[in-house]
């Protein structure tokens, strides 16, 4: 589930929100192709959807989707797809493969999409666990995973490639070129005329529409079951209360694996006919968000964060005058620009000024970024920085938080327009019902709420109630006005010895936002006093040693310099100030800190595949240096062991220096006020 | 029914075994009978140093060859003599037949033969895209005039090419950086978009010096899968010097080891390794 914003634990104002109703399933568009062959009827000659390959934006409409997702089916069905399979779908955004989603929809079977970055023994518990008969996959990288667990799984049947580069000499019999594929199901097709059709009108709202595993920040990933009911009403719900229409426009860029780009970049792309594009690749997706300018967005905090991060840095090295302009008009947008953007009075002068601001500033700004024409922007999967949120906001970007899980398919509470708080994650969206637990849990009941966890139902019954509400497992209260806001993960809410609260992802996120932290653990539970680990961002932090003569040859030596403790030191004393401002948080600002010598990465375990920090984990792993921490030694010896990205494994080790940090007692903070 | 592909090309390649491990490099056993080139009795001096003497190998149409050898030993001079910028005082180059006496750089390229160079030689105010478009030059029959228009027959000819630079970007995956002026790249890429340079003149016979010299394990493991489906999927033949030795054993179809200007051993990676000849070269005994 996701984390959100937190602000001290005070006393809940209510414990339910306001429901509104939601839509309903329409019987005779029940699944998602059912949904495909409308829009290829009703809009057929729109664009569905989009990559750009050799320099080149291609497209696809509606009409001819449907005719390649029939392809796709009957060649799969050739192969020997039968309802009820498994079929493991494995790449980065590629049209094929999210046609392929649709093809084994059509056919009855399951697309269980998998994270392209995963190593080989990563895939391994998934392929197992769902049974995997076929593998879609992009290309070599993903065939060469596949191969060296291939002894591990009889029931893997045979893969399918889309790319066949480098593929040419690869003897082994259960591989197969998509083109054959299709062009084989082209085959079939024509000489089984209703078979597609007859396949399709099999398919109910209730059959398993897709199997989607949580990256799991504890324990195995659990494999979320969720029925075509539960997508479409969740999908057309939000999409109605955005106003959604097929003349929107998204780009498709975040792992096939994640809930969220089966929702955005499929489910409600189907459900409303806009157009979804796919970038060039996975490094691109800036350039091309550039050239695309899409009207839905959507992305997690830390790329967000990452673009604030590229404009100040390229801010700095600009001239002055250029720099004095851009910090005038933010001072303007500050002030005035989310005040405009919900509607609310404004003097004339500062309405005038923000209107030059945005000729000068914030239009080539957000021209740049590619928000220019984005009207929905959503942010979700943790909490993010209040001030990066109205840094954007500001400029006129309509940014809104959202909460949700894969257990929800997706929405359980979106900010509306014009209510926007940057503490809290909103209002239920419509269908969900939303109420908070008297241990301070938040729960949720909506049409989205999963069939079950796949053949777990242990872990079912854990979390879902016989009446249909699921437990979040996020600490959360709702405000006055009917928002969610999420405080941290209910069990990660702790104590230090003295009793004092300890909310490890609020401290973490506060340091998370300046730009020179990338990464944050905080540690305190059952402790005297907190610590941190911290990751320097390499971009943000080197950028500002260049700029002071700091020489470096790796991460490992920048993150060791004396300057930059200095640096970061100064930036946690910052935030220590600040909390000693909060009345429940005061006792958990940052007494010793240190720079860990390597980036933290989900090829060590150490992060979620969507970047998320895996506290017990990272805990184990660095107990030499938590005990460090709580000792008061100046320094410790660390060795870890590193994965490079083709698995093999290495290395590294470093003496780390520990940092005191100055704290404020509740007396120096009102002397100095 | 089935949908296995065999293609012409695979089926034509009768020793490749179906590789378990998933880990397949070039396919064992790979047959080259045809002669591309041929060096034979070459000798190079500059002054009184003797960079090569009366060297003598082939390269097959097809096969990965590389040339290895202590530094000094003459292999960077060996492919300037191949690549035409060197000319040798004795012995003879022959190409696709022909036998060769003096070759200008340019001819080597209009015939088919690209290099890419130890140190970077990239145009590095200029992007990506284009370095890779001055690839093309030579396949260009439209003259500046023309080319100034941007009009007709000019345009076409230049879709045409920049389409197929398009293919090299895609292939070598660089989209990220089309348009980022080269200057800019870590070296890592800059090597890569030499080797891009070099495939659009669509060479068959491709010389890299040092290819993955300066490159961490990640990097050079990238350029050796791009050397590999290089030769894969355009045939081409390669000539490289490299000096890590497991990647040369693991990459090349055979392999020719130079000392001192001097052949001393040429054959397949099993039997260069086991040569007590190499064995010597490299651990030094010999040399004091």
């Amino acid at each position: 589930m996701n984390e959100g914003q937190g602000a001290g634990v005070a006393a809940t104002a209510a414990t339910s929100a306001p429901f509104r109703p939601g839509a309903s399933v329409d019987l005779e568009f029940d699944t998602f192709p059912k949904l495909l062959k409308r829009n290829a009827a009703v809009r057929g000659t729109r664009s569905a959807m989009r990559e750009k390959d050799y320099g080149i934006w291609q497209s696809w409409t509606w009409a001819e989707v449907a005719a390649e997702v029939r392809a796709i089916a009957c060649g799969l069905s050739v192969l020997g797809l039968r309802r009820g399979d498994a079929v493991a779908i494995i790449g980065d955004n590629r049209p094929r493969l999210y046609w392929t989603i649709a093809a084994v929809q059509s056919l009855g079977g399951i697309p269980v999409p998998m994270y392209q970055d995963a190593v080989a023994d990563e895939m391994k518990f998934v392929l197992d666990h769902a049974g995997v008969r076929f593998a879609v996959v992009e290309n070599q990288e993903q065939v060469d995973k596949l191969l060296q667990v291939w002894e591990d799984f009889p029931q893997l049947e045979l893969v399918v490639y889309d790319q066949p580069r480098g593929l040419r000499h690869y003897r082994q019999d259960f591989l197969h070129d998509m083109a054959n594929v299709l062009a084989a199901g082209q085959k079939f097709d024509s000489e089984n005329p209703s078979f597609y059709d007859d396949e399709v009108a099999m398919g109910v709202a209730g059959d398993t529409a897709i199997m989607l595993y949580t990256s799991g920040t504890t324990g195995q990933p659990k494999g979320v079951v969720l029925t075509h009911e539960n997508i479409y009403l969740t999908a057309i719900n939000a999409a109605q209360q955005e106003g959604l229409t097929e003349r929107d426009e998204s780009l498709a860029y975040l792992p096939l694996a994640w809930v969220g780009d089966h929702i955005f970049s499929y489910a409600q792309s189907y459900v409303t006919g806009f157009c979804v594009s796919c970038p060039e690749s996975s490094d691109t997706v800036l350039t091309d968000l550039r050239e695309l300018g899409p009207s839905y967005f959507f992305a997690p905090p830390p790329i967000f964060e990452n673009i604030l991060t590229t404009v100040m840095i390229r801010m700095e090295d600009a001239s002055a005058l250029k720099r004095k302009m851009f910090s005038y008009f933010m001072g303007v947008a500050r002030r005035a620009g989310a005040n405009i953007l919900d509607r609310e009075p404004v003097g004339v002068v500062d309405r005038l000024l923000y209107w030059l601001g945005g000729v000068f500033v914030y239009g080539p700004l957000k021209n740049t970024l590619g928000l220019s024409r984005v009207r929905i922007c959503y942010t979700a999967g943790e909490a993010i920085g209040p001030d990066l949120f109205v840094f954007y906001r500001s400029i006129g970007i309509n940014m809104k938080q959202l909460y949700g899980s894969t257990e929800a398919s997706v929405f359980i509470t979106i900010q509306p327009d014009g209510e926007i708080k940057p503490d809290t994650v909103g209002t239920p969206a419509p269908g969900v019902e939303l109420k908070v637990a008297d241990d301070g849990e938040v729960m949720f009941r909506s049409p989205g709420v999963f069939k079950e966890y796949f053949k777990n139902p242990e872990a079912t019954a854990e979390t879902k109630t016989p009446d249909g509400w699921v437990h979040t497992g996020d600490a959360g209260l709702i405000d006055e006005d009917g928002h969610l806001k999420i405080i941290d993960r209910l069990k990660d809410v702790g104590r230090l010895v003295d009793g004092t609260l300890f909310a490890p992802k609020y401290i973490e996120n506060k340091l998370k936002f300046f730009s020179h932290i990338k990464e944050v653990v905080a540690f305190g539970n059952q402790q005297k006093f907190c610590t941190v680990i911290v990751n320097i961002d390499l971009e943000a932090v080197g950028n500002w040693a260049e700029r002071g003569g700091i020489t470096y040859s790796s991460y490992q030596e920048l993150a060791a310099r004396p300057q930059v403790y200095d640096l970061i030191q100064e930036e946690i004393e910052q935030m220590n100030s600040e909390l000693a401002k909060e009345q429940n948080l005061a006792g958990s600002q940052i007494h010793r800190f240190l720079l860990l010598h390597k980036e933290l990465d989900p090829d060590d375990g150490e992060l979620t595949r969507t970047r998320k920090v895996r506290r017990n984990f990272v805990a184990e792993k660095y107990s030499t240096v938590i005990e460090a921490l709580y000792g008061t030694a100046d320094h410790c010896q660390i060795t870890t062991e590193v994965t490079f990205e083709d698995g093999r494994k290495g290395t590294i080790s470093a003496d780390l220096a520990i940092r005191d940090v100055r704290t404020v007692t509740a007396g120096e903070q009102l002397a100095a006020e | 029914m089935t949908v296995t592909e065999v293609s012409a090309e695979t089926a034509a390649q009768p020793n490749a075994e179906p590789e378990g491990d998933g880990a397949p490099t070039a396919a064992p056993e790979r047959v080259f009978d045809e002669v591309l080139l041929e060096i034979s009795g070459v000798s190079l001096s500059f002054g009184g140093v003797v960079a090569l003497s009366d060297v003598s190998f082939d390269i097959c149409k097809g096969e990965i060859r590389a040339i290895i050898g202590p530094n000094g030993a003459g292999k960077s001079s060996m492919l300037n003599v191949i690549n035409g910028f060197y000319h040798p005082q004795q012995g003879t180059i022959t190409y696709k037949g022909n036998v060769r006496k003096k070759m200008r750089p340019h001819r080597a390229a209009a015939e088919g033969i690209a290099r890419t160079f130890q140190n970077i030689a990239l145009f590095r105010g200029m992007s990506t895209l284009d370095n890779i478009m001055t690839g093309r030059l030579l396949k260009m029959r439209r003259g500046l005039l023309w080319q100034a228009l941007y009009w007709g027959p000019a345009r076409d000819e230049e879709i045409v090419h920049r389409e197929f630079a398009e293919h090299i970007i895609d292939f070598l995956e660089i989209e990220a950086i089309r348009k980022t002026v080269v200057g800019q790249l870590p070296y890592g890429l800059q090597k890569r978009v030499e080797l891009g340079r070099a495939l659009a003149a669509e060479p068959e016979l491709l010389l890299l010096d040092e290819p993955m010299a300066g490159m961490n394990v990640e990097e050079k493991e990238d350029m050796s899968r791009f050397i590999i489906d290089v030769n894969d999927e355009f045939g081409t033949t390669i000539a490289l010097i490299e000096h890590d030795m497991s990647i040369v054993m693991d990459l090349s179809d055979r392999v020719v080891v130079l000392d001192y200007g001097r052949k001393i051993a040429d054959g397949t990676p099993d039997q260069v390794r086991a040569n007590p000849a190499v064995i010597e070269a490299y651990l030094g005994v010999g040399h004091g």
